[in-house]
């Protein structure tokens, strides 16, 4: 069955295959150029689990999706991983959250340490018991020459929790393995039910950082459910938020990374500009983050021609302080010197992880929501792709400052001609029965949301998944063979997301 | 200086039912009237209930208190289950624009160098220990604040089984920031409230 970006489809029009079929169909086209851009378990009324996979064919804009039936009393199937690597982490979140064993995974640990969701006996018998990691141990390599270094879940600065353990052969990391979990506040299972004002304020507390990225693709997937259509202005008022979101997140990391190889001329600009962009959100939706501004049917903050004029004149402002404070931070060769080489990763490494977002692109892999499964004002308005070769630190650099251009270009063309109208209607009840999906460019990368309503129009299953999730992985394979003292920079290179993750 | 579409401390009209600065959200659809001030934090979890316009704003800690740490504050950032956004305007406090250590207040990288600790997120079961072992590496007295709504009350979080019902349920607290998240200003505001450095 063939989806395009915000379709929903009734729940029986979704293929079921024999467990053996669908394993080979998802293996299959991936060998023929499609990606997992999801993979999760739902509860069927028998007990049993039914599995969904999305492919995402980048190139037609189109996700195929077919599903099928775990058995209730024979909990297990041939695990995808040891033959389609990127199938990894799902797998370990089906494992964690149905208590469904993927027979012959390679390292199928905990993700986030949680009871499953059926109530039956967990895989790890104490995994929501004792503290992390609990009594699974850590990849080790043995030898008196290795020694290990832990750091984690508690971190030197302002940051989220999470635990990172390092193999290492003098200052050379031979293997990173990153445990996340910390932050696991059971939000899948919140956002249940029918209540979708609530889960429109939780949708925006799933990464703070990218409120308005998983605002929209919550907003978009009640819209596709109950069949309504928004104002090309709210379109376009949130296409504006994204971006705005985009901008302050890759100015400021731009700021965290000039912090870590001690450049700290670009780090204090560009953790202010960084600030102008959040002020900016303020502004617009009266909260830092952007929270509050879009709900199911719209948005619910207007944007005047007035206003519309302000926010162009300080982006050409801002616009001309980027490119001065950048070029001060490209054209440093002690710089590059620090950038160039860290913790690069091949396309064809990235490819079979999965990588997506500014990391994937820095690897030279052409994924971007925005293009691929362009939806809302993006069907309209078009923003070029931006690539680096490289793999490493300076790519995932060089894609950001890229993307800030593109975006304070965007920007000022779509605020100076923003269409006429209203900005919010009431959307109708959910269709009953239904798998509505929705994906978005955060600035991380590719967000997902799918939802699942029961015979009433409440969701019985929501899945969300944040770019982040694709793209630790990466962190740890980019750090195979480098200084154990570049991993704060290598980690600022990719910013990821715990909360996000964590769920 | 705040743009009109912030929403600060909440206008409450005439008789209505109590409002908990330390639940809210401060959503633009949840049915309140905000107001432009940004002066939010208490130090009594009680004085976040408002009854009406009367303002009670966090008074300073004792005077010995005071005297060990009113020009020189330490803090342990403890993150714990939340969004990463009260977080993140955390930090802002370090940049240029805010600037804090003028303040005498920094944050720092272990809990045996810290005064007192400051926690976001709604503590949920995962990280429990970790902030218990914190709070206990601390040495005596230490101070304790709850940033964020999350962190006061859980928040958004509050009825799934993975949170706590706020920080207060584990460990004494000496300051809530309200906000969710709470503006830089706010929390800023809170801090020099508590170091007796703001008194109006
Ligand atoms: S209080 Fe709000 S902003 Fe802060 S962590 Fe919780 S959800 Fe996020």
């Amino acid at each position: 069955m063939k989806l395009f970006n915000g379709a929903n489809i009734v729940l029986s029009e979704i293929p079921v295959l024999g467990v053996q079929l669908f394993r080979e169909k998802i293996i299959s086209q991936c060998q023929e150029g499609a990606r997992l851009v999801n993979f999760f378990g739902h509860e069927e009324v028998d007990g049993g689990v039914r599995l969904f996979a999305f492919l995402g064919w980048d190139e037609d804009s189109e996700i195929t999706v077919f599903s099928t039936r775990i058995l209730a009393d024979h909990p297990q199937y041939e695990s995808l991983t040891k033959d389609l690597i990127q199938a990894h982490w799902f797998e370990r979140e089906v494992a964690e959250q149905w208590a469904i064993i993927p027979e012959g995974h390679p390292w199928l640990k905990p993700l986030r340490y949680h009871a499953n969701y059926r109530g039956k006996a967990d895989i790890w018998p104490d995994v929501s018991s004792r503290p992390i990691p609990g009594s699974y141990s850590f990849y080790a390599v043995e030898s008196p020459e290795v020694h290990e270094v832990g750091v984690g879940p508690v971190h030197a600065g302002i940051i989220e929790p999470g635990h990172f353990r390092f193999q290492c052969h003098g200052e050379e990391v031979m293997h990173l393995e990153i445990q996340l979990g910390y932050q696991h506040r059971g939000l899948e299972l919140l956002m249940r039910g029918r209540d979708f004002k609530r889960s429109a304020l939780l949708s925006e507390a799933i990464a703070g950082d990218t409120a308005v990225g998983h605002s929209i693709a919550h907003c978009e997937v009640v819209e596709s459910l109950s069949g309504c259509v928004i104002p090309p202005k709210a379109q376009a008022i949130r296409a504006v938020a994204l971006e705005l979101e985009r901008l302050s997140n890759h100015v400021g990391d731009l700021g965290a990374m000039s912090a870590d190889v001690g450049f700290l001329p670009t780090s204090a600009y560009f953790g202010r500009m960084r600030g102008d962009y959040l002020n900016l959100l303020l502004a617009l939706t009266g909260n830092r983050f952007g929270k509050g501004l879009c709900r199911p049917g719209g948005v619910l903050f207007d944007v005047d021609s007035q206003m519309a004029e302000e926010f162009c004149r300080k982006l050409k402002g801002y616009k001309k302080e980027f490119e001065d404070v950048s070029n001060l931070l490209f054209t440093k060769p002690s710089v590059l010197a620090r950038f160039e080489g860290v913790g690069a990763i091949s396309m064809e490494n990235a490819k079979k992880i999965g990588l997506v977002g500014p990391a994937g692109r820095a690897c030279r892999l052409e994924r971007d929501v925005r293009i691929d499964y362009s939806s809302g004002f993006w069907q309209f308005s078009h923003i070029p792709i931006s690539l680096a070769a490289t793999g490493d630190v300076f790519g995932r650099a060089l894609v950001r400052r890229q993307e800030v251009v593109r975006s304070l270009e965007f920007l000022l063309r779509i605020l100076s001609s923003l269409p006429q109208g209203g900005i919010f209607v009431k959307p109708p009840a959910l269709k009953p029965d239904s798998l509505a999906l929705s994906l978005v460019e955060g600035w991380r990368g590719e967000i997902m949301h799918v939802g699942i309503t029961d015979e009433n129009g409440g969701f019985a299953r929501y899945k969300i998944k944040d770019p982040s999730f694709h793209n630790w992985f990466g962190l740890s394979l980019a750090m195979r063979g480098q200084e154990i003292s570049d991993f704060p920079l290598c980690n600022k290179s990719f910013n990821l997301s715990y909360c996000g993750h964590d769920l | 200086m705040l743009p009109s579409r912030y929403r600060g401390r909440p206008m409450i009209a005439g008789q209505g039912s109590p409002l908990d600065l330390g639940q809210i959200t401060f959503a633009p659809d949840d049915g309140i009237q905000y107001s432009n001030d940004f002066r939010l934090s208490a130090a009594k979890r009680r004085d976040l209930v408002l009854k009406n316009n009367e303002t009670v704003l966090a008074c300073a800690l004792n005077d010995q208190m005071r005297q060990l740490f009113g020009r020189s504050l330490k803090l342990r950032q403890v993150s714990a289950g939340g969004c990463n956004a009260c977080e993140a305007d955390l930090n802002v406090l370090n940049t240029v624009v805010f600037d804090l250590s003028r303040f005498g207040i920094q944050f720092v990288a272990s809990p045996r160098h810290a005064d007192g600790m400051i926690v976001t997120g709604p503590i949920v079961r995962n990280m429990r220990e970790a902030l218990l072992k914190t709070y206990e590496a601390m040495p005596e007295p230490k101070i304790v604040i709850a940033s964020g709504a999350c962190a006061i009350s859980g928040g958004l979080f509050a009825e799934s089984p993975e949170a706590s019902k706020g920080l207060e349920t584990i460990v004494p607290v000496d300051l809530y920031i309200p906000g969710c998240p709470p503006h830089p200003l706010t929390i800023l505001d809170g801090l020099l409230r508590l170091l007796g450095r703001i008194k109006r």
